[in-house]
């Protein structure tokens, strides 16, 4: 076989979890816990090995794309989509992505969810979640290997599927493991925010096909020139309409409000999908339609704006909360931002470098958190089986919360593996040179000084509260005096969980490699595939002062948080700073409640009027009730009752007893009883028909 | 006999018996007169059997004669036997009192 025929592997990218999640289906009830973990994360790595192989053939045939069919699916007229899988250097990189980041994840969540399913008592779930785990690779692998937007509509939706089914995990509980529809709120929430994206992408697919006649990628960027010419209009709709998938699914204004409440799923669905590779599908569709994108600037500018606006936005939201992984959560959407305002102004190589290594980082930190909520967790237990009695005493009214901050404080000493993988994230996250983030953040930032100024100073503005939020974090939950007895017997992760924080701590070190100044090494990997992508020039005014910013935002929350570590029950002493502006960060701004307010109320009340005017009054009591039974009613009784059924039917009846009634009335004086006229009957009988015969 | 007395007189004579026949079995009440009248009825057809039978020189006529007879001995000691039992339920052997299924 030839090196480029290995090609054809590509299928497995995607058969691979399959065959993973369909051992783990059918036969994971009989199989221990170890092995279900075992087959799930080496079905992901398989899939690690094949998309590595890609890689390296695409990296000896020089980056030429390469389109492999692999089944028919839709021929209408002129329309035929097929499901081929594209081979290029920038879906290569998203397939390493995220096999590699899953596979990390995968041999995490076998600890994880060991002791997870174990804390929440229903260890029979643990299969489930390696089977929904490891459908979340085959669909993320559809969505990044399509080579149609179609193909890429069906692992987009398949994603957002497995999210759903991911956020829901503990379905019938709260974050907290009392019992509340909280967590399934949480999955519909995301669902249906999903949703109003994924509409936004439908009518970009409709409008391609209405115009280009096709949906593949190859078919409508080379057919997207002339388009242009003749109605400009049309690539700006479906930029923009694609903008609206992207919002929903990369969770960016106004959509974002989903994405904190998905942390409502187990900590390894946080890493995976909600940080490191499904929210940012936004940003590779960004990226991959590129093509479009640059033929109307309105529209990059409008993409470079929402970034550049939720970046700012969400980063402030981070600063006010409380749970651990909400921080993250919001520093998600923030990044998310930074990443679609870099794609946003044709700085595309930027925000794939930053996705890539946002990936490394933030999986590191959600991970590391964790371990951190599951050594509280495990002091927590610690806790009840030394005090049980006293607490049953004392009744259960404190429910602890383990991702709380306030509940966390000086876990350095009791976790130390996981402190300094979470600072290296933090590091990396916050900028700080030479760690991977630092060079992905200030190509954005430097692309932008020279692109788009205003999205710049925002951009810069976000840095600074983010180097500020993962500061305080560090401070409040490693530093200080533990603020709870959980928090003094936290106990640090087991080796299956802490050496996937290792390796990813290492990645989050060293990604910057991947496009350092200079080198450019990802810029001209991707340039086989983007269009028109140039290096951008190291600036070291932006570098340093991104640098400063950040140095001085972490020096700002030791002054607040490390200085004079906060005691148990204190408030937050920004909260003194800032007053009500803090209160409002607290608060997220209101969104969800502005959202409640002006949407969500109004259809309930649209839905309230639908069920009980539309549909109980008018339909079921109008319509049902008096015009369809009213009229079935009139027509049994009155017409078909007494008129058909008694006058007509009864009447037949009736006559035909009459009748026979009447003729046996005459035929009965015929059977006189006198045997003599029988024989006179018998006689005539006789003579009658020997006439008839005589004189026939 | 030289067969000079031509078929229409048999046959003339049997028509009138079977009508004297009929007339008795339908205008009499006593059952015995009655059975009379139907023997009369069979010998006028008896009569017309081997009158036919000579007339056609065939013998079928004449052994159909003596299945006639025959069958009316066994119906005439049916018939008799009949009788004794009306006699014995009704004390009379009036036919006209033997109306139970009138209708």
């Amino acid at each position: 076989m030839t090196p480029s025929g290995l090609f054809s592997l590509v299928p497995l990218i995607v058969l691979l979890p399959v065959l993973g999640l369909l051992i783990n289906l059918i036969f994971g009830g009989r199989m221990p816990e170890k092995a279900i973990g075992a087959v799930a994360s080496t079905a992901s790595g398989l899939a690690f090995v094949v998309a590595a192989l890609l890689g390296y053939l695409l990296w000896i045939d020089n980056g030429l794309a390469v389109v492999i069919p692999f089944a028919d699916w839709i021929h209408i007229g002129e329309l035929n989509v097929a499901w081929n899988f594209r081979v290029d250097t920038l879906s290569v990189l998203m397939m390493l992505v995220v096999s590699g980041v899953g596979t990390l994840i995968h041999i995490y969540a076998i600890g994880y969810m060991h002791e997870d399913v174990r804390f929440k008592n229903d260890i029979g779930r643990y299969r489930r979640f390696f089977v929904f785990l490891n459908l979340f690779i085959a669909m993320m692998m559809i969505l990044v290997s399509g080579d149609s937007y179609l193909m890429l509509f069906v692992g987009w939706e398949g994603v957002g599927l497995c999210s759903f089914l991911l956020i829901g995990f503990w379905y019938e509980m709260d974050t907290l493991g009392r019992p509340s529809w909280a967590n399934s709120n949480a999955a519909k929430k995301a669902m249906i925010a999903n949703r109003i994206g994924d509409f936004g992408f439908l009518l970009a697919a409709f409008t391609m096909f209405w115009w280009f006649k096709d949906l593949s990628f190859d078919g409508i960027f080379s057919q997207a020139g002339t388009v242009a010419a003749i109605a400009p209009g049309v690539i700006l709709s479906i930029t923009l309409f694609l903008l609206i998938g992207v919002a929903g699914k990369s969770a960016q204004l106004p959509l974002f409000v989903w994405l904190p409440d998905a942390m409502a799923g187990p900590t390894p669905v946080s890493a995976l999908i909600h940080a490191a590779t499904m929210v940012t599908a936004g940003v590779y569709l960004v990226a991959r339609s590129a093509p479009l994108y640059t033929l109307v600037p309105q529209a990059q500018t409008t993409v470079a704006l929402v970034g550049g606006i939720t970046a700012l936005f969400a980063a402030t939201i981070a600063v006010g909360q409380y749970d651990i992984k909400k921080v993250l959560a919001y520093s998600t959407i923030s990044q998310l931002g930074f990443m679609v305002a870099a794609v946003g102004m044709g700085a595309f190589v930027a925000g794939m470098f930053h996705l890539v290594t946002h990936a490394f980082f933030k999986a590191l930190l959600f991970l590391s958190a964790g371990s951190v909520i599951l050594g509280m967790e495990r002091g927590h237990h610690h806790l009840l089986q030394h005090h049980g009695t006293q607490d049953k005493q004392g009744g259960h009214d404190e429910v602890f919360d383990p991702g709380d901050m306030r509940n966390m404080g000086g876990l350095r000493k009791q976790m130390p593996v996981t402190f300094w993988v979470y600072l290296i994230g933090a590091l990396a996250l916050a900028g700080i040179v030479p760690l991977a983030g630092f060079w992905s953040k200030d190509e954005i930032l430097a692309d932008a000084y020279i692109k788009f100024p205003a999205v710049f100073w925002m951009l810069l503005v976000a840095a600074f509260f983010t180097a500020f939020y993962m500061g305080r974090q560090v401070w409040m939950v490693f530093f200080g005096q533990p603020r709870h007895e959980a928090a003094v017997q936290a106990e640090e992760s087991k080796p299956v969980i802490t050496i996937p924080l290792m390796i990813l701590a290492a990645l989050a070190v060293l990604g910057g490699v991947l496009n350092l100044p200079g080198l450019h090494g990802l810029t001209n990997w991707l340039g086989h595939t983007i269009v028109g992508v140039e290096a951008g020039e190291f600036n070291f005014f932006v570098a340093g002062l991104s640098t400063l910013l950040a140095l001085i935002a972490i020096g700002f929350s030791w002054w607040l948080y490390g200085r004079r570590p906060l005691l148990a029950g204190q408030k937050d002493p920004l909260k003194k700073l800032l007053g009500p502006v803090y209160t409002i960060l607290e608060r997220k701004y209101w969104v969800d409640e502005f959202y409640w307010a002006t949407i969500i109320n109004r259809y309930v009340d649209v839905s309230r009027f639908l069920a009980n005017v539309v549909d109980g009054r008018f339909w079921h009591d109008f319509v049902h009730d008096r015009v369809i039974a009213g009229t079935y009613n009139w027509i049994s009784k009155i017409v078909l009752d007494q008129r058909v059924d008694r006058q007509f039917i009864d009447a037949i009846g009736d006559g035909l007893g009459v009748l026979t009634k009447r003729i046996s009335t005459g035929l009965r004086r015929l059977q006189n009883g006198f045997v003599r006229s029988y024989a006179l009957a018998v006689l005539a009988g006789v003579v009658i028909i020997l006439g008839y015969l005589i004189l026939k | 006999m030289a067969g000079t007395i031509p078929l229409s007189y048999y046959l003339a004579i049997s028509a009138v018996l079977f009508t004297m026949g009929s007339l008795g079995v339908l205008v009499r009440r006593n059952p015995l007169i009655i059975f009379m009248s139907v023997e009369l009825m069979l010998n006028s057809a008896n009569l017309a059997f081997v009158a036919f039978a000579r007339s056609f020189n065939v013998l079928t006529g004449q052994i159909f004669v003596f299945f006639v007879m025959t069958v009316a001995a066994a119906e005439v000691a049916v018939g008799l036997a009949l009788i004794v039992i009306i006699f014995r339920n009704k004390h009379s052997i009036d036919v006209d009192l033997m109306s139970n299924l009138k209708g």
